[in-house]
């Protein structure tokens, strides 16, 4: 071992880098050079991006500790887009006077957070995998409560911190009792010690609260809606898609990996979970009126979709997840983008605000409309396939059941997000938000999102691009 | 010749940019943008045919060529759909054929759809259409061809329906698309018993003549019929539907309402032809594996030819009489393919059913052409509302001349040619099939010279103004395609097309031959002494057979007979049924499931809390609940 390892890690090493240069800059900036921070932490970002655009080859450093492989590049590059493009839709909000004096700190900590799910992606050990977890969320907090003199968003912060701890702390017991049973924490050697006995289970068990709660599924999801709504919508867009593909892929790395002889078991228990996530959250998205909120409960039933390509186990499911993931993101991120600008320049957020919004935005509803249509699985938007991949690589594998609630689901879903459809276009209302037009920065990011959605399902290569890197895990 | 599948995006891209940018464009503008892809289109696809066909043979035999294909969709190891591009003979030909006319019909719209509103609608919809048209004859496999078949069909449905104002329009796009469509679903039950049994979609490995892809459907039968039969038979259903077969074939009349440079390309040139085109695409498989389909197409081909002829005869709407006339040579073209054999002398019909489509495609282009000239200078479709309008239109009246005189086969025009193959492969199958068709042949040049004689002798009529000639946009496409008519005949096309790809050498059958231009000749002084002047005859005769008249004049009742079908029939009986079980049952069904949710989410609201205390309780709860239920199920 040397310091030669840490040349490996060239992801990571690129993104401190650019956590460092960022840093430097906003601390050594003169007011005036300062202006021109969000086109640079953008131009880095997306340098970042491009540079490892194409995923690395396999790579093993620090003795096992760190493991990168082919489909967690990928993985990174996917959430490195998704970053830039948050990055871009906070710049309004940033520019206002009372985070605009803080505005270099959001990107030093989304990236922190970001830098922590790379290692969470390329752990090979459960100390290296728990450092990771730890840097995505502690930072998170902070991210949460950035307005924070505003109540809900200090609020927002407070809650997802104790939820957080609360969840770490019983998955680090789990992982406790791993160690306590095989005596080893390493990926590899793991399975060998994994006899299925009760405090393993017990330890599995727990060691899942964590990722569960990252993920928001049901039961660990009750944190979310509140901290969706509370928090600057700029991180709600990044905690609902950043933060929960890691998680999900992460998940599905370990459990693949680590907990292959429990596969009897952890396919039960997602079976449930699947389930409760999806129904419930689906039951509470039906009475919301609050965008954000609305949101949270539909991140909740779209992590119980995303856990379908876990579940099955194959490699079927791994490429359809990180594709469900990717269209997820895009689509996700085209919605908060349009919610994020409406509230910026109107201040409004509820479904009700939205009636007639075609009328004065017709561009803004019909990015919105995508975005929704694409969330709900309808073709030819990009989410169908993506929603098709998952269910088909569940039902390979005899989920027929399982596969038929979340199709009867994914009607109930169909409407809730119709009802914004609908206001946006069909509803009238005496005073409609106001006709305006969005910055650059949230247009680049908007195009970018709805030609994702329209093209990727189309494009029948991206899916199978991402099905030859499956078999590297 | 990777540069074909230019011939493609081409009108692709323009229909994309016209649709998208639409009235931001200047009309003269969007006419242009098409006209001038299109022209890139037609010499592209010129270029195409004059490499194609000075490739070297290989033992005799033209071989296909695929210079672009794309798997799409993987089904099974053998079943996928592929987006690619075939060239061979009859593909290179449909290239040339459509190229050309939607040319002229992209110049000739500039003058004739000029001022009118959604002009830059109308170009871009026109793109569409030869870009669907393009993609159907290139088609590598039958699921491809299925997929541009149906993007022809939605083109025709906007075209017919472009002056969507007007109520007898919309009812005609829609009977034209409801019809066609009716059809198709044989064509895709067709596909998929065919793709079933041989595990390919691919016309290459279909058509190769290799029976071991067969032998997987040997044995199988169905009501009395292999299974072969029946999808091959329903494959010609969808062929029917767009050819406007008898009894499919009532939409096409309506489908006149859109405007007429349309009804050139789409409903006279190429997409009708799509069926015939169907057939001889698969022929080998139909002589190999279904011959009786094939004298099926033939009875239908000839029963449509015979009714259609015979009602063109008693119609009044100048577009109606031609939109019969195109029905009744659609038939000549199916009962040729129907007739035909496979090797040497055996395949005369095949090949005279593709010369037939390719010179059918010139000289009722230009009719339908002619004719939109006589609308746009009378501004009515009637017969009666014309007469003597040779004085006013020379160069319309000299190019419609030469069509008449080549659909009736009149030599040297082109349809003689033609038309003479296919009457001599019909006498070679049957006589009493070549009497009958020499009857229909009798029947067209009578029809059309009534037709002529009525629009440009006759008694003038009184104008609201002096009827006046097209503008120059208008006349060029006549006179070309007038060129293209008078020597059209006089290609060695065996040379090029063929059932088997080997050179088909034509020598004219003079009996045939002479007898075809005695019956033509006779028809046509008949019309003349019944028409040219006139002459109380022609009505006579009609009060003398007036039933029938009657009968003809209503197309045989056949669009009462399908309203009284599909009206009295299937709706009272199976269709209310079905609204009722569909409102009552499966409504109240998900209604009952939707108010289930409502109620559920409604009471469910109180455990969202908004208390972190209680949050932490049901993560703890939550993971010994799922460790429990782990434990107990172990």
């Amino acid at each position: 071992m040397g310091y030669a390892n840490f040349l490996l890690m060239k992801e990571e090493i690129s993104l401190v880098a650019v956590i460092v240069i960022l840093l430097i800059y906003d601390i050594f900036g003169t007011p005036k050079s300062l202006k021109y921070f969000q086109p640079i932490a953008c131009i880095l970002m997306g340098i970042h991006t491009l540079v490892h655009l194409y995923p690395a080859a396999e790579v093993s450093a620090f003795g096992g500790m760190y493991h990168s492989t082919p489909m967690g590049s990928l993985m990174k590059t996917i959430l490195n887009i998704g970053t830039l493009l948050v990055f871009m839709q906070a710049s309004n909000w940033l520019a206002n006077e009372r985070t605009l004096i803080r505005r270099g700190e959001f990107y030093m900590i989304t990236l922190a957070t970001l830098l922590g799910m790379y290692f969470m992606i390329s752990a090979g050990n459960f100390l290296m995998f728990f450092i990771g977890l730890e840097t995505a969320s502690i930072p998170m907090a902070t991210l949460a409560a950035f307005d924070k003199y505003k109540q809900k968003s200090a609020e927002a912060g407070a809650k997802y911190i104790l939820s957080a701890v609360f969840a770490s702390g019983l998955s680090l017991y789990g992982i406790s009792l791993i160690y306590g049973t095989t005596g080893t924490l390493y990926f590899e050697d793991i399975p060998a010690g994994i006899t299925g006995s009760p405090i393993q289970l017990m330890a599995f068990v727990f060691f899942f609260v964590g990722l569960g709660f990252k993920l928001s599924l049901v039961p660990f999801h009750q944190w979310t809606p509140d901290v969706y709504e509370g928090a600057p919508t700029s991180v709600t867009a990044y905690l609902s898609v950043i933060s929960k593909g890691s998680a999900a892929f992460v998940l599905m790395a370990i459990l693949y990996k680590v907990f292959t002889p429990l596969v009897n078991e952890w396919q039960a228990i997602l079976y449930w979970v699947i389930i409760a996530s999806i129904t419930l959250a689906n039951l509470f998205a039906l009475r919301q009126q609050n965008l954000k909120r609305f949101f949270a409960y539909s991140s909740i039933s779209q992590a119980g979709y995303i856990m379908l390509g876990v579940i099955s186990g194959t490699a079927m499911g791994m490429t359809g997840l990180v594709y469900y993931v990717l269209v997820y993101m895009l689509s996700n991120l085209a919605a908060f983008g349009v919610i994020a600008i409406v509230e910026h320049r109107s201040g409004k957020i509820t479904i009700d605000d939205y009636n007639g919004l075609y009328t004065t935005n017709p561009r803004l509803s019909f990015v919105m409309m995508i975005a929704l249509f694409s969330l709900a699985g309808i073709p030819p938007f990009a989410g169908f396939f993506s929603k098709f991949f998952i269910f088909a690589a569940a039902a390979q594998q005899g989920f027929y059941v399982l596969v038929f609630i979340a199709l009867l689901n994914t009607i109930l879903s169909l409407y809730y997000y119709l009802r914004v459809i609908k206001a946006m276009f069909i509803n009238k209302s005496e005073e409609p938000i106001a006709k305006f037009s969005s910055d650059n920065y949230t247009r680049i990011s908007l195009v970018a999102c709805s030609a994702g959605i329209l093209l990727l399902g189309i494009l029948s290569t991206v899916y199978e691009n991402i099905g030859t890197f499956s078999f590297g895990l | 010749m990777e540069y074909t599948i230019l011939i493609l995006i081409l009108p692709l891209l323009t229909f994309l940019a016209l649709g998208l940018l639409g009235t931001r464009l200047k009309p003269g503008v969007a006419g242009c943008i098409g006209s001038l892809s299109l022209a890139i289109c037609a010499l592209l696809a010129y270029m195409t045919a004059w490499e194609y066909f000075s490739m070297p043979r290989v033992e005799g035999v033209r071989v296909p060529v695929i210079p672009f294909n794309f798997e799409w969709l993987r089904f099974t190891q053998y079943l996928h759909i592929d987006l690619g591009i075939l060239l061979d003979p009859i593909s290179v030909m449909m290239l040339v054929v459509i190229t050309t006319v939607s040319l002229m019909v992209h110049v000739y719209s500039l003058g004739y759809m000029h001022g009118e509103r959604g002009f830059q609608r109308y170009y871009a919809f026109l793109s569409l259409f030869s870009f669907s048209m393009l993609g159907l004859v290139v088609a590598t496999n039958i699921f491809q061809m299925y997929i541009f078949w149906e993007l022809v069909g939605v083109s025709s449905y906007l075209l017919i329906g472009f002056y969507y104002t007007k109520p007898e329009a919309v009812a005609a796009s829609k009977k034209a698309f409801i019809v066609t469509r009716f059809a198709d679903l044989g064509f895709l039950i067709g596909i998929l018993l065919l793709s079933f049994y041989t595990k390919t979609f691919s016309f290459e490995l279909l058509t190769s003549g290799d029976t071991s892809l067969f032998a997987g459907a040997a044995g199988t039968t169905f009501m009395g019929c292999s299974v072969m039969s029946w999808a091959m038979a329903l494959i010609f259903m969808g062929g029917a539907g767009k050819s406007a077969m008898f009894p499919l074939h009532i939409w096409l009349p309506d489908a006149m309402e859109g405007p007429t440079p349309v009804s050139a390309l789409i409903h006279a040139a190429t997409m009708v032809v799509a069926g015939v085109y169907l057939v001889a695409r698969l022929f080998p498989v139909y002589y190999f594996e279904a011959p009786e389909v094939l004298v099926l197409i033939a009875v239908v081909g000839a029963v449509t030819s015979l009714y259609a002829a015979i009602v063109a005869c008693v119609q009044t709407d100048i577009k109606r009489v031609l939109a019969f006339s195109t029905i009744s040579q659609i038939g000549f073209m199916m009962v040729a393919l129907g007739v035909s054999g496979m090797e040497g002398h055996e395949g005369l019909g095949y090949m005279a059913s593709m010369f037939h489509l390719f010179t059918h495609a010139m000289f009722k282009a230009l009719l339908f052409l002619g004719a939109g000239a006589i609308i746009h200078a009378v501004h009515s479709n009637e017969m009666s509302h014309m007469g003597g309008l040779r004085k006013y239109l020379p160069v319309t009246h000299i190019t419609f001349l030469v069509a008449c005189l080549a659909i009736s086969g009149i030599p040297p025009f082109s349809g003689f040619f033609s038309k003479d193959e296919i009457l001599a492969a019909t006498f070679m199958f049957s006589p009493v099939l070549g009497v009958v068709m020499s009857f229909i042949a009798a029947l067209t040049a009578f029809y059309m010279f009534r037709l002529y004689y009525n629009i440009f002798w006759g008694k003038e009529s009184e104008h609201e103004h002096t009827p006046h000639e097209a503008p120059k946009a208008m006349t060029l496409p006549l006179i070309f395609l007038a060129v293209v008519t008078l020597f059209a005949g006089f290609i060695p096309f065996g040379k090029f097309v063929s059932s088997n790809g080997m050179e088909y050498i034509i020598h004219l059958d003079w009996s045939v031959a002479i007898t075809s231009i005695i019956v033509a000749v006779v028809s046509i002084a008949i019309a003349t002494w019944f028409y040219k002047n006139t002459n109380p005859i022609p009505d006579r005769l009609a009060s003398t057979f007036s039933g029938l008249h009657r009968a003809a004049y209503k197309r045989f009742y056949m669009d009462e007979l399908y309203l009284f079908i599909t009206k009295r029939i299937i709706f009272n009986y199976i269709s209310r049924p079905i609204a009722w079980f569909d409102r009552h049952v499966i409504d109240g069904a998900m209604n009952g499931l939707a108010a289930m949710s409502q109620w559920a989410s409604y009471s469910i609201r109180g455990l969202q809390s908004g208390q972190i205390q209680q949050y932490a309780y049901v993560i703890l709860l939550g993971s010994l609940l799922i460790l429990v239920l782990v434990l107990l199920t172990m």
